[in-house]
């Protein structure tokens, strides 16, 4: 990175400095390293919203900036729990097999294997390792493919659908199909990976005889790095010419086209970008979720995601970690059922049935009347007023077409 | 047969009944009814039973008899034809005879006559029928298989691995049980002597190669009986036949059974393709309904409506509250389809007008809007009706199925819903191509500004527009919940393939949107019908099926072409 | 001279209606062309050919001293190939800062993961400043092109055509929406450049055409109806019937 990056960047500093402070006054709170204030859950919950931010970063990039609606993101970033998750499954249950081993004959290799598979494949009926847990006994080899399989996948997915020039909402449902069809997969029992039990017991980090109390607060350093590293990445893309072409290519694909541009290369280079941002913050949220099922990859979980980056604003960085960590921890806060109910008169309303109702009107309102969501607050308090934008104004010959059409 | 005469009990042959003499009730022994003779007296009722005055008499013996009928059974059958007067139960007569005699024919010949005589019946009870006939075993062989040979077998070929031929020869205690993993480390572990197993510390034990070393070293030592190693396996296995044998001897009954199967089995095939299709074509109806609203609000509006599937569930609670009104089920659907329509219909203008007009030209904007309102209308449905399901029952008429032999078949429902489908076609297009709305609509949809300078309001048919596709999307939800469990998810079981219809099928033609339906409808039955055990894996591959389609074909089926596409 | 741009027999139809019959088309590498015609004439159809919008039925389309064929490449790789094009009605990214309309446009590699790591050069700043003083837009650097006047953005998109350094301008209406002092600054932009380059320029106004004074292709109905001087042109009886007869 040039010098002068951040000097150009001041939001970026700030955010940094912010995310540092969080961080710090968290651990210095926790029960592991301070004051025994914040309980070990709520650590974890912050660690997980960090790694929400990040997958929601990933999201502005791509939708924000890009213009590409994708409602399959969080596929990737099951995915890259999923990857980790084998290694984190299969690690532990070594440790387990090795401990409880009976018998005075040390194991070989093979009656290791077997042992492992019944544990772990014991649930859906089979006793051996499919092919795909080949590597999955090797802590590099994993992290490889956390972002290898989800990049590929991506890859390949945004290759075949940006190729073809499919757009708008049409690429959304496509996008939202190969979640589904993902999510389908997974919940067979023969996909190897679990069917809906999913892999479980991915809070223990094998190797590691800390306690969770510790375990927590690392994880969400190593979150809070993963997301300040990400804000940068995101920061350095959007800043420079490539930045110009990713909003070009938002507003008016076929002009960027014709400055000589492959729109296809760029929509390809950001999709797999971002799938593999989304994965590394999958690969860091579902250890400290402890449990990952196909559920988690419902086409919806993507939905929410783009719900998220709405509320905090599109087109802005900040805006996107604002939206993933205001929704998900008032999310969470009202579906704990630790909102207190709401009585009128002769109805009570329990916000655990009703935070969803909110949820979805406040979605609509913001899309209508704040387009720009939570971080248009910031720009009130900063007295930013940037010049209203309205419509590409449509020429004599081309009143009869639809403003997208036009612009095809 | 008794009858108490005086002192005495008169006799008489309980088949003829003709008098038999009388007998001292001395010399009349009790039998007791234990299972052989009421075997034999239920053989000996039979007889009674299918020449029986009342036809429901004789055809309840026929049941029975189908269900286990015996060897014993064939004479009193046989005798029981001639006397038959009602000519369906004669020839159910006749048919049982010939599976019986399939089954227990006192010889080959009779019993090949009797499966030639069906032909290529299709009915399960004739393939019931040659089924056991055609039941084999494997089985090994010192020199060349002997019995009623189906088909030698080489250790080695697809389906027959050396290992299967060795268990089998275990199993005949044709050779010795091989050692096992499991084995060999319970015998190791009984002979640890100072820390080693025959000489190989225990530390070294967790390869294979020092495991079988040491089990070596105790054999040699006298200690373990020899296990046989894999040489000795091989030559094992490669000194015998393997043949798959009838359990039926003669064979010329099975090479007939097996040529009646065959032929029977290319029918059969025939018909399951039929069926499928009857299957395909009423799936495909389902999503037609789905679709035809959402390709509507599409079609004419460039709008996604996320929230057409919550319509879809409105429509079909709709009809669950009209039931709790009216009891009589006919009624209730009569009144819950026009009322469905006119709910959502409701719903669909007043979301036009409160949200959707304000995002036109921002299409992804809509979508993510119309998801806020599936959103907060799923909930709101699970608040108001709970999580489990609801009851919307079909009319007495319309249950039961339609059945045109053993393996084509079709429920009413499906049929109705099929029937629904084309009048909503029929409707669509007589409302598009001969009203003047239609003609209001077409115009909005090429090009809404010139409309508009032709007087015109697009607002209005824009409203009009989506609340008929929402509407739509009630009556087919009334539909769908006479044969789905009604719950506040069913609209989001049918979105992603309603979405699919209508993005395969091609946008803005309501042709488009029946090739689609078809065609996804008729793919999910196929990869269903390959696939038979996992309909998730079917989805999954249609799904992948669609992705690859769209890369050939990014504007569906049935694309608008020239300028009017926008290309 | 050898063509620098050779169009021969190229057809396009739209649901049966032949929008471009049997059209032919050169040329050469410094020269300034006009192509008129009245409407539906199938002039924007035919820049979007040959900027590989819209693909011929039939026909050649080819390019530069290598002969390149055009309808094997995109649009980006033409536009790359150095063809430029400016819209009838502007298109500039309203979003962006005319610097950043420019900067997008300058020449330089268009491949993704050098322009990630592409940062601009005092000398880049320099063209930039350069080309907006050109177009008189000097004072309007940060601005975002979204606030400026429909005039403005139609030069902005002529300073954007510039930084590409295309070989091929084709421009379509440059005068529409100007006022009579800028269509002048136009006509000797476009002249000055046809120096150096092809420029073919789509016009509907005679007068604009008449100053440009260079050499005319009448289209009509798809196919080249005369071509020569503009006095050549309109004495042609069938181009008045076409202008004149309906």
């Amino acid at each position: 990175m040039k010098p002068g990056f951040l000097a150009k960047n001041p939001s970026v500093l700030a955010f940094l400095a912010l995310l540092a402070l969080f961080t710090l006054a968290v651990t210095l709170l926790s029960t592991a390293y301070g004051a025994e204030i914040v309980s070990t859950s709520m650590v974890k919950t912050l660690g997980k919203t960090l790694c929400l931010c990040l997958i929601a970063i990933a999201m502005d990039l791509v939708w924000g900036y890009t213009g590409i609606l994708s409602l399959g993101h969080f596929a990737f970033f099951g995915l890259g729990g999923y990857m980790i998750g084998m290694w984190l499954m299969v690690a532990r249950t070594r440790e387990i097999v090795l401990a409880s081993a009976a018998g005075v004959l040390p194991m070989t290799l093979q009656e290791l294997s077997d042992a492992i598979a019944t544990q772990i494949f014991g649930v859906v009926g089979s006793s051996e390792l499919p092919a795909i847990w080949h590597f999955a006994g090797s802590l590099p080899m994993q992290l490889i493919f956390v972002v290898l399989v989800p990049g590929l996948l991506a890859f390949l997915f945004g290759w075949l659908a940006f190729r073809s020039r499919v757009t708008g909402v049409y690429l959304s449902i496509l996008t939202q199909a190969m979640t589904l069809a993902l999510s389908l997969y997974l919940f067979q029992n023969d996909s190897g990976l679990r069917g809906n039990n999913g892999l479980s017991g991915l809070q223990n980090i094998p190797g590691l005889a800390a306690d969770q109390d510790h375990l927590s607060v690392w994880f969400l350093w190593a979150s809070a790095v993963a997301l300040g590293l990400g804000y940068l990445l995101a920061s350095f893309v959007t800043s420079g010419k490539f930045g110009s072409v990713m909003r070009g290519i938002r507003d008016d694909e076929a002009r960027v086209r014709f400055l000589g541009y492959s729109v296809e290369s760029y929509k390809l280079f950001v999709f797999t970008l971002t799938a593999v941002i989304a994965a590394i913050a999958g690969a860091l949220y579902y250890p400290q979720a402890g449990i990952i099922n196909p559920a988690e990859m419902a086409p919806i979980a993507s939905i929410y995601l783009a719900v998220w980056v709405a509320i905090g604003g599109r087109g802005r960085l900040y805006g996107a970690v604002m939206g993933a960590a205001f929704v998900s921890l008032v999310s969470t806060w009202f579906t704990g059922g630790r909102a207190p109910d709401l009585t009128l008169g002769i109805y009570t309303v329990k916000w655990v049935d009703w935070w969803q109702v909110l949820l979805g009107l406040s979605f609509v309102l913001v899309t209508l009347f704040a387009p720009k969501g939570l971080s248009g607050l910031v720009d009130l308090l900063a007295g930013l007023r940037t010049p209203w934008r309205g419509g590409t104004p449509l020429g004599p010959d081309d009143g009869s077409l639809r403003e997208e059409e036009a612009v095809e | 047969m008794l009858e108490k005469q005086g002192a005495d009990y008169a006799l008489s042959d309980p088949v003829s009944g003709a008098p038999a003499g009388t007998a001292p009730k001395a010399e009349i022994a009790e039998i007791k009814p234990n299972s052989g003779v009421r075997g034999l007296i239920a053989a000996a009722l039979v007889q009674f039973h299918l020449s029986d005055p009342d036809p429901a008499q004789r055809r309840a013996a026929l049941e029975a008899l189908a269900r286990e009928g015996g060897a014993e059974h064939l004479a009193p059958l046989a005798a029981a034809i001639e006397g038959e007067s009602d000519p369906a139960i004669k020839a159910q007569k006749e048919r049982l005879l010939g599976l019986l005699t399939i089954r227990f024919g006192a010889t080959p010949a009779e019993r090949v006559t009797a499966i030639e005589g069906f032909g290529a019946d299709m009915a399960l009870d004739f393939r019931g029928a040659l089924n056991p006939i055609l039941a084999t075993a494997r089985a090994a062989f010192d020199g060349a298989p002997a019995g009623n040979v189906a088909q030698e077998l080489r250790p080695g070929q697809r389906g027959f691995t050396a290992e299967e031929a060795y268990a089998l020869l275990v199993a005949q205690g044709l050779a010795p049980k091989r050692l096992t993993r499991a084995d060999l480390r319970a015998v190791l572990e009984a002979y640890v002597e100072n820390g080693a197993v025959g000489g190989v510390p225990l530390a070294a034990l967790d390869d294979p190669a020092k495991r079988d070393a040491a089990y070596t070293a105790l054999e040699a030592a006298g200690l373990v009986p020899a296990a046989a190693t894999d040489d000795e396996v091989a030559n094992t296995v490669a000194a015998h036949r393997y043949a798959e044998i009838y359990a039926e001897p003669d064979a010329a009954v099975t090479t007939a059974a097996a040529a009646a199967l065959q032929s029977v089995s290319l029918k059969v095939d025939a018909m399951q393709g039929i069926d499928l299709g009857l299957d395909a074509l009423s799936l495909a109806s389902i999503y037609f309904l789905a679709a035809i609203g959402l390709a509507i609000t599409f079609g004419v509006m460039g709008v996604i409506n996320m929230a057409h599937g919550e319509f879809i569930t409105m429509g079909a609670y709709t009809g669950y509250v009209v039931q709790l009104w009216i009891h009589d089920y006919t009624a209730s659907i009569l009144v819950a389809l026009p009322l469905a329509f006119a709910v959502t219909f409701t719903a669909g203008v007043a979301m036009e007008r409160l949200v959707i007009r304000h995002l036109y030209k921002r299409p992804l904007e809509t979508l993510l809007a119309t998801f806020g309102i599936s959103i907060a209308l799923q909930q709101l449905f699970k608040n108001i009706f709970g999580t489990q399901a609801r009851p919307l029952t079909a009319p007495d008429w319309l249950d039961g199925a339609w059945v045109l032999n053993d393996i084509v078949g079709i429920s009413y429902i499906r049929i109705a819903i099929f029937v629904l489908a084309l009048i909503f076609l029929g409707l669509y297009l007589f409302v598009m191509k001969r009203t003047r709305l239609g003609l209001e609509v077409r115009a909005v949809t090429q090009n809404p500004s010139m409309a508009a300078s032709m007087g015109i309001n697009p607002d209005r048919i824009n409203m009009l527009a989506f609340g008929l596709g929402s509407g739509i999307a009630g009556i087919a939800g009334v539909a769908i919940g006479l044969f789905a469990k009604v719950t506040s998810e069913l609209g989001s079981d049918y979105i992603v393939q309603s979405f699919m219809t209508v993005v395969v099928g091609g946008v803005g033609n309501i042709w488009g949107t029946l090739a689609g339906a078809t065609l996804v409808g008729f793919l999910q039955k196929g990869i269903e019908a390959l696939n038979p055990s996992n309909t998730l894996a079917a989805q999954t591959y249609m799904i992948l099926f669609i992705i690859i389609f769209i890369q050939f074909r990014p504007r569906g089926i049935i694309a608008l072409k020239g300028r009017a596409a926008g290309d | 001279m050898k063509a620098l741009l050779e169009v021969s027999g190229i057809s396009v139809s739209f649901d049966g209606f032949r929008a471009i019959n049997n059209l032919s088309f050169s040329i050469g590498p410094a020269e300034l062309r006009a192509v008129i015609g009245p409407n539906g004439a199938g002039k924007t159809t035919f820049m979007d050919i040959v900027t590989g919008k819209t693909r011929p039925d039939e026909g050649r389309v080819l390019w530069g001293e290598k002969s390149v064929n055009l309808l094997r490449m995109n649009e980006a790789q033409i536009a790359r190939a150095g063809i430029g094009r400016k819209f009838q009605r502007p298109t500039v990214f309203e979003d962006q800062s005319v610097t950043e309309n420019l900067m997008m446009a300058l020449k330089a590699a268009r491949a993704p993961w050098k322009v990630l790591v592409w940062r601009p050069c005092p000398a880049d700043h320099a063209r930039v400043a350069a080309l907006a003083a050109q177009v008189g837009l000097a004072d309007s650097l940060t601005r975002k092109s979204g606030e400026l006047s429909h005039g403005q953005k139609q030069w902005l998109e002529i300073g954007m055509l510039l930084a590409q350094e295309p070989r091929l301008l084709l421009v379509d209406e440059p005068a529409a929406g100007m006022t009579l002092a800028e269509r002048e600054q136009t006509t000797a932009l476009l002249v000055d450049l046809a120096k150096t380059r092809a420029v073919v320029v789509v016009e509907h106004d005679m007068d604009f055409v008449r100053r440009l004074n260079c050499r005319v292709t009448v289209l009509h109905e798809g196919s080249v109806l005369a071509e020569g001087s503009l006095d050549h042109v309109t004495a042609d009886r069938q181009v008045i019937e076409v202008y004149l007869g309906r």
